[in-house]
């Protein structure tokens, strides 16, 4: 389990790991809403992802539509084959912008 | 809902919280690899048993850390079964149903994950009278009949 937020060119940039799930899923929601409520464009890095269930993806979903309302992006950066077989089992792989790497994610949103 | 002539791998009864799910993941990745199934459908199944756990807890016991739920590993001829039972608030299974994916919306996708990774999936009321059984089957592999082939979800559980 492990989480950090950093800045790179303006944005906010989450980085989630380990294992999201139920029991998880509400520090995580509190954490991606408390940075919507920063005012800047955000990144998720879920590159460290090891499991993710719908209650983990739920916390996405109301961060992004939070984002959304807020005027700002909210996008996925390297996410992990295991959460990307969910995001596509939920079809929410269209969704969510999803950047393979920090790099293009961060040139797409400049 | 039964399973005739399937054998008992492990049953495991734990408290409906969250914070056991992830003992309770570690048991069923070990019975599917144990069963012979390769990692990413392994992965399927621990997310799909994740899911109908979660249920129970969120639904039948209203995610107040109270209750009790059976886990229950079998293993027939040609499938791995995984039969989930609470004992909380009985769930009318005409009422359930996976939402609308196009409904773009925090939760409700567990009964669509269950409908997607697994071969067969049974909701009813527990023979016991009281509570839900949730019975999932998955093809065992080195049949070759896994996949979605004769898939079937007679209930399902909104999440």
């Amino acid at each position: 389990m492990s989480e950090a937020v950093r800045e790179e060119q303006g944005r906010l940039v989450i980085e989630l790991g380990g294992e999201i799930d139920l029991d998880r899923a509400p520090e995580v929601r509190k954490l991606l809403l408390d940075c919507v409520g920063r005012g800047r464009d955000l990144l998720v890095d879920l590159s460290q992802v090891t499991y993710i269930d719908s209650s983990g993806i739920a916390s996405l979903v109301e961060a992004l539509q939070r984002a959304d309302r807020a005027g700002l992006g909210l996008g996925l950066v390297s996410v992990s084959a295991e959460a990307l077989r969910v995001f596509e089992l939920a079809r929410l792989d269209k969704v969510f912008a999803i950047h393979s790497d920090l790099g293009s994610a961060l040139a797409a949103a400049g | 809902m039964s399973t005739p002539g399937a054998e008992c791998l492990i049953e495991l009864r734990f408290p409906a919280r969250p914070d056991r799910m992830v003992l309770v993941r570690e048991t069923v990745r070990t019975a599917a690899r144990y069963c012979g199934f390769d990692e990413l459908t392994t992965r399927d199944i621990v997310l799909a048993v994740g899911e109908a756990c979660q249920n129970a807890i969120l639904h039948a016991y209203d995610n107040r850390n109270v209750g009790q739920i059976v886990l229950g590993i079998l293993r027939s001829a040609d499938s791995l079964v995984l039969r989930v039972t609470d004992y909380g608030e009985t769930v009318d299974p005409s009422k359930i149903k996976p939402r609308n994916l196009q409904d773009l919306r925090p939760g409700g996708l567990g009964t669509h994950f269950i409908q997607e990774l697994m071969d067969s999936a049974d909701f009813g009321p527990s023979p016991d009278g009281m509570g839900n059984v949730l019975q999932m089957t998955k093809k065992t592999q080195k049949t070759g009949k896994t996949g979605k082939t004769g898939k079937t979800m007679k209930r399902g559980m909104e999440p």
